[in-house]
């Protein structure tokens, strides 16, 4: 199989996951897009890490696969946090920093 | 001079400094008894400066000249300027005129102001008028001649507006101290290039070098130098363009008026000339501007003085045109000089005495000035009228008067010379004589002779106002005699085997006798037909016939003369509104472009701001929208260079 359908998968997850943070309103949903373009990022690095033949790739998809595990404690924690407070899920709703 | 009498000369200056000082910081404390210290330290100024010229005429001719120099004042790398004291005939001249005449006008004050609550302040502002009026004098340099010359435009600032309770007298004041300042401009820049010529400012360095100075220099700056010292002189002494200002400080008290006309104030400008002649004498083109301004203001002054009703505006115009007379001498070099200082010591006698005289007068008449509503007065106040009849005829060069030995004299030397000049000079300076008899003897004869046109409060004066003349007390009567008794003797005395000529030889240099281009006989003959034509004319319209209590319509001349030829006028249209409007076309300026043009930069700018403000919505979305679109732009800038 060629290898540049690999980053060709790689772009349409990742623009799928900009697309859901630019568009849904819903915390969670947005959260998820993040997560997509992580692991968008991720098969791309690995696919380098193949094309050039060394681990340099596949070291970095791990450390992004750690921080991404944190970030997803830290976050769903702040969304619960909103949801409680507003009783509401939507980022438009969050705004305060306007004016 | 001895070292001992030399080292008095900072007294002379100190003493009245001292005066003034006292009374103007002592306050209310000080109201009993000012006036009388006032007098004492002019009088004892007399006495120094009496001191120091008996010890001159002692010393030989040649050893006259003497500098005491107290110390350093000035020392900043190549400028350096001593504080010292000049003394020698020229300025001891001036130091006993000014202090004998300011004593005596000081004496005339003390009853004069006898009425007026601030007498202490008006003496504190006489003392500070002299001690500044010496200074210049004696200042043996132009930076320290140039304090005193701003301290007496300072103190007759002050006196002018003495009585500042009326709005037309501060701003005649403003007016005097506005129009001296145009002439400091001229002193100022003068210095500043007889430093940048001579590299000094004192005249023991510049006088002497003034004939190298026009070679190495050039003559155009000579001439610049010139003209700006006369430029100066026109404004203290009141010369055109700048006399505007001496009519209007008429309304100071009289006593100030004495001291300004007589001893201070409008002499320095002849004094700066005189003593600058060298620098003159080393710029012909200047020095004939100098004779040229004399002789135009000797006939302004004299043409002014016939129309005036007023009587202390009659004797101001008449002073401008005497004034204009020494400046003519002035100019005329060195055959002129001596003359210059001779007509300004006898003429400070005989107008000092004509002031104080019409201050009797205004004394007597309730302070009324209209000559048309006086008359008849010379029964009434017998010692005012001799007084003032005896400075008249001086003033008017009658022999065997003061005028007559110094007018004369400018008279003849006016006629010196070759070409046009001793022409167009000599008949100004023989026409102003004229002129100044008929304006002198109608101010004599409408004051003094003819029908009384006031009332006693009896029957039949219908309309005239009720006036009781009565004679002055004698503190001012006693000034006003001793000063007549100069008026008659003074010159004859100083005259006498030109004794007063040579006296100022020491300073003004050894002038060689010329032969006028009429000979002398002949102008003295004319002179006195023309004074006696104007007298006898005054005599015929004031004295004989009938003088009307209101001006009557006259002819175009007479009608300009009253409004002093238009010179406000003049003034206003082309100094003042030129001014006013590109005041204000810069004010304009100032706030469209320059105010206009910082205001839109910043309006621009925060506009700007509030513009980017809208971006800051709150929405994380926009906010990673922003960040997805500098990717973008970050990735194709990368593509654009890698391919």
């Amino acid at each position: 199989m060629e290898i540049t359908n690999y980053l060709g998968l790689a772009a349409i997850l990742f623009a799928i996951g900009a697309a859901t943070v630019l568009l849904r309103r819903n915390a969670i949903v947005v959260f998820m897009g993040v997560e997509l373009m992580l692991n968008a990022t991720n098969l791309a690095f690995v696919t380098f890490a193949r094309i050039h033949g060394d681990v340099t790739g596949q070291v970095l998809a791990f450390f992004v696969m750690v921080v991404a595990a944190a970030e997803v404690v830290v976050g769903l924690a702040i969304i619960i946090t909103i949801f409680r407070s507003r009783r509401s899920a939507s980022v438009d709703d969050v705004n305060l920093l306007h004016s | 001079m001895t070292m001992q009498t030399l080292s008095l000369a900072p007294w002379l200056v100190a003493t009245p400094m001292i005066g003034a000082a006292v009374l103007l910081l002592g306050g209310r404390r000080t109201d009993r008894w000012g006036h009388w210290l006032g007098v004492l330290a002019s009088a004892a100024t007399f006495v120094v400066g009496l001191v120091m010229l008996l010890d001159m005429l002692g010393t030989p001719a040649e050893e006259r000249v003497a500098v005491h120099t107290v110390g350093t004042w000035i020392d900043s790398g190549p400028l350096h300027v001593d504080l010292g004291f000049q003394v020698d005939p020229l300025s001891l001249t001036f130091v006993m005129l000014v202090t004998f005449v300011g004593t005596l006008i000081h004496v005339y004050s003390v009853a004069y102001m006898d009425h007026d609550v601030d007498r202490r302040r008006f003496f504190g502002y006489l003392n500070l008028f002299v001690a500044a009026m010496l200074l210049l004098v004696l200042a043996d340099s132009y930076l320290l001649l140039f304090v005193g010359w701003e301290g007496v435009g300072l103190a007759s600032f002050l006196l002018i507006g003495f009585w500042d309770g009326r709005r037309e007298n501060a701003v005649a004041g403003k007016k005097a101290f506005v129009m001296n300042r145009v002439g400091d401009m001229g002193l100022i820049v003068a210095m500043m290039l007889l430093l940048a010529t001579f590299g000094s400012v004192s005249f023991a360095d510049v006088l002497p070098a003034a004939g190298e100075g026009a070679t190495a220099a050039g003559q155009a700056t000579m001439t610049a130098i010139g003209l700006m010292l006369l430029l100066a002189a026109c404004g203290k002494s009141a010369q055109l363009p700048l006399q505007a200002w001496l009519g209007d400080a008429m309304a100071g008290p009289t006593p100030v008026s004495a001291l300004i006309h007589a001893a201070t104030m409008v002499t320095a400008g002849v004094y700066l000339l005189v003593r600058s002649g060298p620098l003159l004498e080393a710029a012909p083109d200047a020095q004939l501007v100098v004779a040229i301004v004399g002789a135009l203001t000797l006939l302004f002054g004299a043409v002014v003085g016939t129309a005036k009703d007023d009587i202390k505006k009659a004797l101001a115009a008449s002073t401008m045109s005497q004034i204009g007379y020494m400046m003519l001498a002035a100019g005329l070099g060195p055959v002129g000089y001596a003359f210059a200082i001779f007509h300004l010591l006898t003429h400070g006698f005989f107008k000092a005495g004509l002031f104080l005289g019409a201050g009797s007068v205004m004394h007597a008449m309730d302070d009324d000035v209209n000559m048309r509503r006086f008359g008849g007065l010379a029964r009434l106040l017998p010692v005012t009228a001799i007084t003032m009849g005896l400075g008249w005829l001086a003033i008017l060069g009658v022999p065997p008067f003061s005028g007559f030995f110094s007018k004369d004299k400018i008279i003849e030397a006016a006629f010196v010379g070759e070409g046009w000049r001793p022409w167009v000079f000599g008949v100004t300076a023989l026409l102003g004589a004229g002129i100044t008899a008929y304006y002198m003897s109608r101010l004599f004869f409408m004051t003094f002779m003819g029908r009384r046109r006031w009332s006693d409060g009896g029957p039949g004066d219908d309309g005239a106002p009720v006036r009781h003349p009565h004679e002055s007390p004698r503190l001012m009567t006693w000034p006003m005699i001793v000063l007549a008794v100069g008026s008659v003797g003074l010159g004859g005395v100083l005259a006498v085997g030109d004794r007063f000529v040579t006296w100022l030889e020491p300073v003004t240099g050894h002038a060689e006798h010329h032969e006028p281009v009429l000979p002398v006989w002949l102008l003295i003959t004319l002179t006195l037909v023309l004074v006696a034509l104007g007298i006898l004319l005054a005599f015929r319209q004031f004295a004989m016939a009938a003088v009307p209590v209101t001006p009557p319509r006259a002819n175009v001349l007479v009608r300009a003369a009253r409004v002093d030829l238009h010179q406000d006028d003049v003034n206003e249209a082309l100094v003042m509104r030129p001014g006013q409007y590109l005041t204000r076309a810069l004010v304009y300026t100032d706030r469209a472009a320059v105010d206009g043009g910082w205001l839109g930069l910043a309006g621009g700018i925060g506009r700007l701001g509030a513009r980017l403000r809208r971006l800051q919505n709150g929405y994380v979305r926009s906010y990673a929208a922003t960040m997805l679109g500098g990717l973008g732009i970050v990735a194709l800038v990368v593509w654009a260079l890698a391919s």
